[in-house]
């Protein structure tokens, strides 16, 4: 066997340390991972969420844009860099990108998966301003060990109501990735919302 | 003395180093070269090229020389080798009705347009040893003809234009073709994925299950409408100028099993398709895997399915020779910690049995 | 013909991309099987290419890579994944249970306890808990989807019924998170109770069955049972004769022809390490090992 490639390690690394910080987000809900965002994106899809899109999308996953998103160049500078297709539908969507995440459609507008396959649901990123203010959410289940606070902002005001309603469907139901500057957390379905 | 099992870098590399030995065989014997193997094992060669998915005389010929010969180890090396390469997109059709052909025959039909073109082919020959191959002498050179274009329309399309045989299945034309090294293989299977499994398939399970319709284990009433041999373009759609452009042309074999069908409450009697292409020369692999494909079509025409070769998740799931010889294979892998596991079992169930031994003799004693 | 050029850690980016958006979907489902298209690997179907493919899918040049089979780094296919990973990927790699970031495991859970900073990696041949019960896969995932699971629990009835107790001594079902009842790959029952509450993320890679699956870290992981059967672990009833665990799990090693034996520790690293410690410990410093 020859020696591996060099000319690709940049990317080839970045696409590596970027996953694995969605992997302990999604791993331990609700806990802030460290990563390292683009520079020189269309505004205003943010560096982070475009360091996700090149980690993890490609023509395989159909991409919906929110509102915010849908403009001509974030487009073009999806489907140039990571050759996934934008589709008008949240519903047919492998992973959807939220600009305005306090306008974020009903959870059940994209893809639950079905009983048989519900890994086939769409991943939500969403692009938020931070990660330390907005309502406190305490998260348990799975990846967490005894509970874990999440702060997110700007949500829509009954973003608990819907978290909860994603995970009474469990398996069925999509996963959300939340963005900031350097930062990353996650809310799987698996994730239970304790009260009080 | 205990002896814990060290050193198994070195043992391995001992190990390599005396395999390829081994695959030199005796120094004074010249080696062989890739063209000897590909010129003179061709079907080999082809065998090792269509179950690996590969087009590549040369590669299929080092694979073969690497395995010493072992056709699956050989395809096994072609299927990880073809696993790194990129993917440029995926080639037109090829159209076997324009296929240059080097060998026809119809078992359906006496005579038909084009005739029938016997070919290079085993199935006269008297099966005696030629002792005179042993050494490398002269052949005869063939009689050629000029070839005839046009002049030879597949047997299904002439049963076609009467209705008499169903028409060709067609795709879902929304939907992408399916490519199950792509894609995981889900069940209910489409035509697509089955056949293209069946056409990497082992060639020696799908000759059982082939074998096994005729039998009576999901009869299918085959003819063979069609074998033909020959040479396809294979042309690729470049989005950057707009229209197919050529890149080359391979070898293939194509089958066409026409099957007896009575009919439904839905659709009068008329004879169904049965499918088998592979690269190179491969007749076997071409009519086993027809007869297979037609013995899965079994649900989509309203057929009883009972029989194995009916059975698509017990066929496709177990075609595959390079997944079935590695895990038949790995049962050579170390299983210490089951066996002590299954060990400790089996001897707390032989205790608890020799504990109640003598009550139950007391019972059968008592009963009779 | 040119010699290929392969990618860190030898899968291409598009087969890794693949393989992290299955991963992704399998810790968000715990204990549930995401088919992934399994690519050919330059090893055989069965030797572990599910779980090459998810280390190979995870690892980064910082990673500090462990691999064990049968509980020992120098089994001949640990040595040899290991030795494709510090090849193609050029990672630091180690037998050091508490060093390695990622540890690629056939067969044995080790005996450590292992930290949040590691994942589990393990290979698995059949991932399908419900396979032996019922052989089609569109009945099983019909099962699962519906959490219908009387099967398993009517199959280890049988057992007891027939032998006392439950004749599973590896491969022993467990259900995740209350919810997918999930095969734990060919480890001993001993191994079971590791998995549940664990700190470190476990993944699994079936590559001939094309199935990737998780379970994140603290979650609840409970081995099928009965209230009046309940799950037991099991190890030889004795202590390592290397370095005297009495709560390690152990290899029986035959000494000679006349039926002598001796036991072992099977997690080379775990015997080694107690070893370098000390003395060989009496056996009953060691804390009891039938919980």
């Amino acid at each position: 066997m020859t020696a591996t490639t060099h000319d690709f390690e940049g990317p080839v690394f970045a696409a590596q340390s970027t996953f694995r910080a969605i992997m302990q987000a999604i791993a331990r809900p609700g806990s802030l991972q460290s990563i390292e965002g683009l520079k020189d994106v269309p505004a205003p899809l943010s560096g982070e969420a475009a360091a996700i899109a090149l980690a993890l999308f490609d023509h395989d996953t159909p991409v919906w844009l929110d509102p915010e998103l849908a403009r001509p160049d974030v487009a073009a500078w999806l489907r140039f860099h990571t050759g996934a297709p934008v589709v008008p539908e949240p519903a047919l969507a492998i992973f959807a990108l939220v600009g305005d995440p306090a306008g974020l459609p009903p959870l059940n507008a994209f893809d639950q998966g079905s009983a048989e396959y519900p890994d086939r649901s769409t991943t939500l990123v969403l692009q938020m301003a931070g990660l330390a203010e907005g309502e406190t959410l305490v998260l348990t289940g799975p990846g967490i060990r005894d509970n874990q606070a999440f702060r997110a902002a700007p949500l829509p005001d009954d973003m608990a109501e819907r978290i909860a309603a994603n995970r009474s469907q469990f398996p069925r139901g999509v996963d959300l990735l939340f963005t900031a500057p350097s930062q990353v957390a996650a809310i799987p379905r698996s994730v239970r919302l304790k009260r009080g | 003395m205990y002896v814990a099992v060290k050193d198994g870098e070195r043992a391995i590399e001992n190990a390599h180093t005396l395999l390829a030995h081994e695959r030199r065989g005796d120094p004074q014997v010249p080696g062989l070269s890739l063209a000897q193997i590909s010129e003179q094992l061709a079907l080999a060669v082809d065998r090792v090229m269509s179950e690996g998915s590969l087009y590549d005389r040369e590669l299929a010929a080092l694979a073969i020389k690497q395995a010493r010969g072992d056709l699956i180890e050989a395809i096994f090396l072609l299927r990880a080798y073809r696993a790194t390469l990129p993917r440029f997109g995926m080639s037109e059709p090829v159209d076997t009705g324009a296929m240059t052909v080097r060998r026809r025959i119809s078992a359906a039909f006496k005579d038909l347009p084009g005739g029938q073109v016997l070919g290079p082919t085993f199935d006269y020959t008297h099966r005696l040893l030629d002792h005179m191959l042993a050494g490398d002498t002269a052949v005869a050179q063939p009689q050629s003809v000029p070839v005839q274009a046009d002049a030879m329309p597949r047997v299904s399309d002439l049963l076609a234009a009467d209705g008499l045989i169903e028409p060709s299945p067609q795709p879902d034309a929304s939907k992408p073709v399916g490519d199950l090294t792509r894609e995981p293989l889900s069940f209910p299977a489409e035509r697509d994925l089955r056949l293209q499994n069946l056409a990497r398939g082992d060639e020696g399970f799908l000759l059982a299950l082939g074998y096994s319709t005729q039998r009576g284990y999901g009869r299918t009433h085959p003819f063979a409408g069609e074998i033909r041999l020959g040479e396809v373009d294979v042309e690729f759609f470049a989005e950057e100028v707009g229209f197919a452009v050529p890149l080359g042309r391979i070898t293939m074999t194509e089958c066409q099993m026409i099957n007896q069908f009575h009919g439904s409450a839905t659709q009068a009697p008329q004879f169904t398709r049965g499918y088998g292409l592979v690269f190179g020369h491969g007749e076997r692999k071409a009519m086993t895997m027809a007869l297979v494909d037609r013995a899965l079509r079994a649900r989509e025409l309203g057929e009883e399915a009972n029989a194995p070769a009916q059975d698509e998740e017990f066929v496709l799931s177990h075609s595959d020779n390079v997944q079935a010889t590695g895990f038949v294979e790995h049962l050579k892998l170390p299983h210490y910690v089951d066996f002590q596991a299954e060990l400790g079992l089996v001897r707390r169930m032989r205790a608890d049995f020799e504990a109640t031994a003598d009550e139950r003799l007391a019972i059968q004693e008592a009963a009779e | 013909m040119n010699a290929p050029a392969y990618n860190f850690a030898y899968l291409d980016e598009q087969t890794k991309r693949m393989i992290r958006r299955a991963i992704m979907k399998a810790i968000a489902i715990p204990g549930y099987q995401v088919p992934f298209a399994s690519r050919e690997m330059p090893m055989p179907y069965g030797w572990g290419t599910g779980g090459v493919q998810v280390t190979a899918a995870i690892l980064g040049p910082n990673d500090i890579l462990k691999v064990i089979d049968q509980g020992s780094d120098d089994t001949t296919n640990a040595v040899s994944i290991r030795k494709f990973f510090a090849k193609t990927a050029g990672v630091r790699t180690t037998t050091d249970t508490h060093e390695a970031t990622v540890i690629q495991t056939r067969h044995r859970i080790p005996e450590a306890s292992l930290g949040e900073h590691q994942v589990l990696v393990y290979q698995v041949p059949i991932p399908e808990p419900l396979r032996f019960l019922e052989p089609r896969e569109t009945e099983t995932r019909r099962m699962h989807a519906l959490a219908e699971y009387g099967l398993m629990h009517v199959k280890l009835y049988e057992d007891i019924a027939r032998h006392g107790h439950i004749a599973t001594t590896y491969a022993y079902p467990v259900k995740v998170d209350g919810r997918y009842v999930m095969d734990p790959s060919p480890t001993p029952k001993f191994d079971n109770p590791k998995m549940n509450d664990c700190a470190a993320l476990q993944l699994f890679g079936a590559g001939r069955e094309k199935r990737i699956y998780a379970i994140p870290p603290y979650t609840k992981v409970v081995s099928l049972d009965f209230d009046d059967h309940p799950f037991e672990r099991y190890r030889h009833d004795a202590s390592c004769e290397l370095c005297g665990a009495a709560d390690s799990f152990l290899d029986e090693v035959i000494m000679d022809d006349s039926g002598s034996r001796m036991f072992v520790c099977s997690d080379t690293d775990y015997c080694e390490t107690r070893r370098a410690a000390g003395p060989a410990l009496d056996s009953q410093q060691s804390e009891g090992a039938h919980g």
